[in-house]
């Protein structure tokens, strides 16, 4: 089982955590087509790359942000979100 | 005295193969046992194999042969002696070469009808022209019919052992450990890598699946006693050194991600995660593929030198040794040292042996054949041993020589030309191993960080040179870990000559040069797989089942991507290996099965409930009250009754397991307002509103409602199975919108129940400190107010229509509340009531359940939820999807349908299809035979155009019969909601 770094509790099993998803930017909704909205609603990029990925560990209710290789299942680094889009 | 002497004789013919005392041997010559195979008894000391001990009676068949019944015996004796497999009442798997001989166990063959010697499944060796590899697909599948037949006569002929369905329950312990470094094969560079990751302040794990440590140090002797007492220092050294655990008769079972390595022992399996992992698991000698290979008699050198050294039995008395390697040698020097003669030593290489080793060979007078292969092994007259091999002489294309061959006479041959690195481990972790033709085998090129790789399965065989690399790995494993490191590693010398030959595999017109014993595959099979087109490695293993048989390729993927190579004029990096996933080695499913772990959530009232005869339903991880049992009435009818109760009386309902998360802070009613779709600022202190929760893309996915508590402090209800999301979900919302606001989830340390019905009111006044008329607390208010002694939160819903309290208090106090009610109702004549009558009652009033009358594409408009969307606010989430829905053309909408009253026939249920000129036009999502209503009421969806009060629609059983409907406008029973608003 692999192991995930949260930022605050630290490393544990991945059991643990529950996955959010790819980080996203919710675009303004008041300013996109319905083609830009409908994109980023539900168009995801499943290419193997660095993904920055939402993570929940579960027992302590933190989010925080994970870069990860799918290509080689590798995390490359965790961090707590900072309230910017980056 | 005659008994002992009789015991003696006895003895003396079980053991008539038995070497005296060798040093290092494993076995405890004052400790015998006895045990029967096959009816035959036979005798051993503890410390034996099965296969060791049925050896030193002289007795070689060990066992038949998968697909054409040939007698086989000992291979490797090293754990991938497939044949020699055999049974007992309750294990079909017993590997007698690896498996301790015990007292008293009684042995069979897994695989012979009738008999071991006479095993009537032998004539299938007769037949070997008409089965190929493929026949199965081709022969019997035409006709397509007769296939079944045919499928059930092979299942028989072929398979391994019966499986006793009745054989004891075992449960095994698991256990989860934590090390530095885990080093896997106590050979000489896994014992090197131990100590000296360990003499670097790391903890070290050090595994290996053999009963001893030591590896090739406790047979591969070359006459000498040498590596013996290398091993007694290295032991010495890891024993007194407290930093390192060896758990030997351990084998390590796959890799999974992060160093999590599962460790199975007899007793059973450890889960370990460590820092680091050194894979020194060592190396598999690999056969030589030649026509007779596979008789009882020719074996592995190592397996030969196994006997030896480790439990003093002889394989035989004149041996032939094929090989191309300095361990072929070696092995013949053991087994001279035993006193057994040595034929010949065939050399494929024309060179012949560079090393100390053909000196001291010679010196002894063994005859020495070099440029020579074995052509074939010839039987002895009753096919169950060898008599003499054929040895040609090789031209420089590697083809045999008809002139010059030789027939050299033995019993024994023992093959010694090469290895297949056991990297299973290595390949699961991810490495990238390429081939080199310095040692004519992969070695690993690219190692994932924290794994290390040390001794043959690294390509490094000489023993000076293994205890290098194992410093080396143990030094980086250490230092990987987070230890600091004194020191440097010194070079690690390359191999001077190759221990593996490019190609061992020696044609042969009459085939039985076998290349994969578990499956009887011989070398022919392989040219038909190329033949048919399945030249790519992964083809071929599925076509011709190479390395599928119990040994998974262990002694047979290296040859058939050699063959492979050759065949397809490609090099073996082209071809390639076959993907290795866990395990790395069959582990018992008595290891693998276990309790589940899956949690089981209670209310504070769960055993009231018990005691109150509760029949208990799972809601998510909840179990929750179905209904109450009741003497002498059918579950449907104790519903009714519930149901029933509840409309004319009152009830009570257990709703502790509806989410409950608490919200407050300055941004709390910005946060509600863009969580749900309902208006929220202006919702005054003391009241609730309904809550309707949707995802971006603007599809139901939670409802509940939302109470004011304070000006900035809500507090929210959702759905059962619903609240761990939407408390997550509100989470990441909150730190996305950078809100200040806190949330927290109240769901386990609330309690809370639903009273409900017309005198409800009368049950909770009594018990409550603040005025509850309809003045006091209307409709939909929410109060704080002590009942009893306790404080709790009520508000006025109307889930069920009637009027009623949901009431939440502390969980501590659930129970007392509980109690105080229904003992205050008794007099009122209150019923709880189950899950499934407040499915009937809501139902009857037209109200969704999210999940069930929702799907993963509705949207509040197909649900007829459009009421609770204000579509006007500035934002909320799925708002914007459901400006570009509102547009289009609804595909499905809810709608409420009534059968014809006095329906009688089979009832139609959840998700039979609605029917519209033989097209499908929906679906049921809800439905229930109303005693209030006096008919049957339903949801379900159809096609927008048909949900027109009055339209007649048709259902469609899954008999294919229709029964027939009409919409009907929602609520089904009070449409004005006065029972739940104004009463009492």
């Amino acid at each position: 089982m692999k192991l995930l770094t949260c930022p605050i509790n630290g490393t544990r099993p991945l059991q643990e955590f529950t996955w959010g998803g790819e980080y996203r930017v919710m675009p303004d909704p008041d300013q996109v087509s319905d083609e830009e909205w409908a994109d980023y609603v539900f168009n995801r990029n499943g290419a193997p790359g660095i993904k920055k990925e939402w993570w929940h560990h579960t027992a302590s209710g933190i989010w925080f942000i994970a870069e990860r290789d799918t290509e080689r299942d590798v995390v490359l680094r965790t961090y707590l979100y900072s309230g910017k889009d980056e | 005295m005659t008994d002992l002497n009789n015991r003696q004789s006895v003895d003396a013919a079980l053991e008539k193969n038995r070497l005296p005392r060798q040093a290092g041997e494993w076995i405890e010559r004052n400790q015998r046992v006895y045990f029967t195979f096959e009816g035959k008894t036979y005798g051993g000391f503890v410390g034996d194999t099965v296969s060791s001990a049925i050896a030193a009676s002289g007795n070689k068949v060990m066992g038949r042969s998968f697909k054409y019944h040939r007698s086989r015996g000992i291979l490797s004796l090293s754990n991938h002696d497939i044949n020699t497999m055999m049974q007992d009442e309750n294990d079909p798997t017993i590997r007698a070469d690896v498996v301790s001989a015990k007292e008293g166990m009684e042995l069979r063959s897994v695989n012979t009808f009738g008999g071991l010697e006479s095993d009537r499944g032998r004539f299938l060796n007769l037949f070997a022209r008409f089965l190929p590899a493929g026949f199965y697909y081709k022969t019997f599948h035409t006709p397509k019919w007769l296939f079944p037949m045919w499928e059930k006569v092979f299942r028989t002929l072929t398979g391994l052992g019966v499986v006793n369905v009745d054989s004891p329950r075992i449960r095994t312990p698991k256990r989860y450990d934590f090390t530095d470094v885990l080093v896997i094969g106590a050979g000489p560079s896994g014992l090197s890598a131990a100590i000296a990751a360990a003499k670097e302040g790391a903890k070290v794990v050090l595994v290996d699946e053999n009963a001893r440590p030591g590896g090739t140090l406790t047979y591969d002797h070359g006459g000498l006693d040498e590596n013996l007492e290398l091993l007694g220092r290295l032991l010495d050294e890891i024993k007194r050194n407290p930093g390192i655990q060896l758990r030997p008769g351990t084998v390590a079972t796959g890799y999974y991600a992060d160093n999590w390595v599962p460790l199975v022992d007899e007793v059973r399996m450890t889960k370990m995660r460590a820092k680091t992992v050194i894979v020194a698991s060592g190396a598999f000698e690999q056969p030589c593929v030649f026509r007779n290979n596979d008789l009882p008699g020719v074996m592995l050198a190592s397996a030969a030198q196994r006997l030896v050294k480790r439990y003093a039995v002889r394989p035989g008395r004149n041996h032939v040794i094929v090989t191309s390697n300095s361990a072929g040698y070696r092995a013949a020097l053991d087994m001279a040292s035993s006193g057994a003669s040595i034929a010949a030593i065939v050399d494929f290489r024309p060179e012949g042996e560079p090393s100390t080793w053909h000196e001291r060979a010679v010196g002894l007078g063994i005859r020495i054949l070099p440029g020579y292969c074995i052509y074939e092994a010839i039987p002895q007259e009753d096919k169950l041993g060898v008599s003499a091999a054929i040895a040609r002489k090789l031209s420089s294309t590697g083809e045999t020589e008809e002139s010059g061959s030789q027939t050299i006479s033995c019993d024994t041959i023992l093959m010694a030309v090469g290895y297949a690195p056991a990297a299973n481990l290595l390949y699961q972790a991810g490495t990238k191993m390429r081939y080199t033709h310095e040692t004519e085998q992969f070695v690993p090129e690219a190692l994932p960080d924290n794994v290390f790789a040390c001794g043959r399965v690294n390509g490094v065989y000489t023993v000076p040179a293994q205890l290098l690399d194992g410093d080396r790995a143990g030094l980086a494993a250490a230092e990987k870990a987070g230890c600091p490191v004194s020191r440097k590693a010194s070079a690690v010398p390359a191999e001077a000559v190759s221990p593996s030959h490019p190609y061992p595999v020696i044609a042969h017109p009459k085939g039985k040069n076998f290349v994969d014993f578990d499956e009887d595959l011989h070398l022919r099979d392989f040219y038909v797989s190329v033949q048919e087109a399945f030249d790519n490695i992964e083809l071929m293993k599925r076509f011709t089942t190479v390395g599928m048989g119990p040994s998974q390729g262990k002694h047979s993927n290296m040859n058939a991507i050699r063959i492979l190579a050759r065949l397809t004029g490609k090099s073996i990096a082209e071809v390639g290996t076959t993907t290795a996933r866990p395990f790395f080695h069959p582990v018992k499913l008595s290891h693998l099965a276990g309790r589940g772990f899956s949690p089981e959530r209670f209310t504070p009232m769960h055993h009231r409930h018990a005691e109150l005869g509760a029949v208990f339903m799972d809601a998510g991880n909840w179990k929750r009250p179905e209904y109450y049992r009741c003497e002498g009435m059918s579950r449907l009818e104790t519903i009714r009754m519930e149901v029933r109760n509840v409309r004319t009386n009152v009830g009570m309902i257990d709703v502790g397991t509806l989410g409950k998360i608490e919200v407050f802070g300055p941004d709390s009613v910005r946060f509600i307002e863009r969580m749900y779709t309902g208006l929220f600022a202006k919702q005054a202190v003391g009241t609730t509103r309904y809550a309707l929760g949707l995802d971006e893309s603007g599809v139901i996915i939670d409802d509940g409602v939302v109470g004011r508590l304070a000006d900035e402090h809500f507090f929210v209800t959702t759905t059962t199975t619903g609240s761990a999301q939407v408390y997550r979900e509100m989470n990441r919302w909150a730190l996305l919108w950078g809100m200040d606001v806190g949330i927290v989830n109240a769901t386990g340390y609330m309690a809370a129940m639903n009273l409900a019905g017309p005198k409800s009111r009368s049950i909770l006044a009594p018990h409550c400190n603040i005025d509850i008329s309809d003045e006091s607390v209307p409709y939909l208010a929410l109060r704080t107010c002590q009942i009893g002694e306790v404080l709790a939160r009520i508000m006025r819903v109307g889930f069920v229509g009637e009027l009623g309290y949901e009431i939440h208090v502390p969980s501590e106090n659930g129970l007392y509340v509980w109690d105080l009610l229904m003992k205050e109702g008794e007099k009122h004549g209150i019923h709880p009531f189950g899950v499934e009558a407040q499915r009937v009652l809501r139902l009857e009033k037209g109200h969704i359940i999210v999940s069930q009358d929702t799907d993963g594409l509705t949207n509040p408009f197909d649900a007829a939820c459009g009421w609770a969307v204000k579509m006007n606010k500035p934002f909320f989430i799925g708002q914007r999807s459901l400006k570009i829905a509102q547009n289009m053309e609804r595909k499905q909408v809810l709608a409420g349908f009534s059968l014809s009253r006095g329906y009688v026939g089979e009832l139609p249920k959840e998700s039979h299809l609605v029917i519209e000129g033989g097209e499908i036009a929906g679906r049921i999502t809800s439905i229930t035979d109303s005693e209030a209503l006096g008919r049957v009421i339903g949801l379900c969806f159809v096609r927008p155009d048909m949900n027109v009060i009055g339209q007649a629609i048709q259902f469609r059983l899954s008999d294919g019969s229709m029964v027939p409907a009409e919409i009907v406008a929602t609520p089904f029973y009070d449409p004005e909601g006065l029972r739940q608003k104004v009463q009492g």
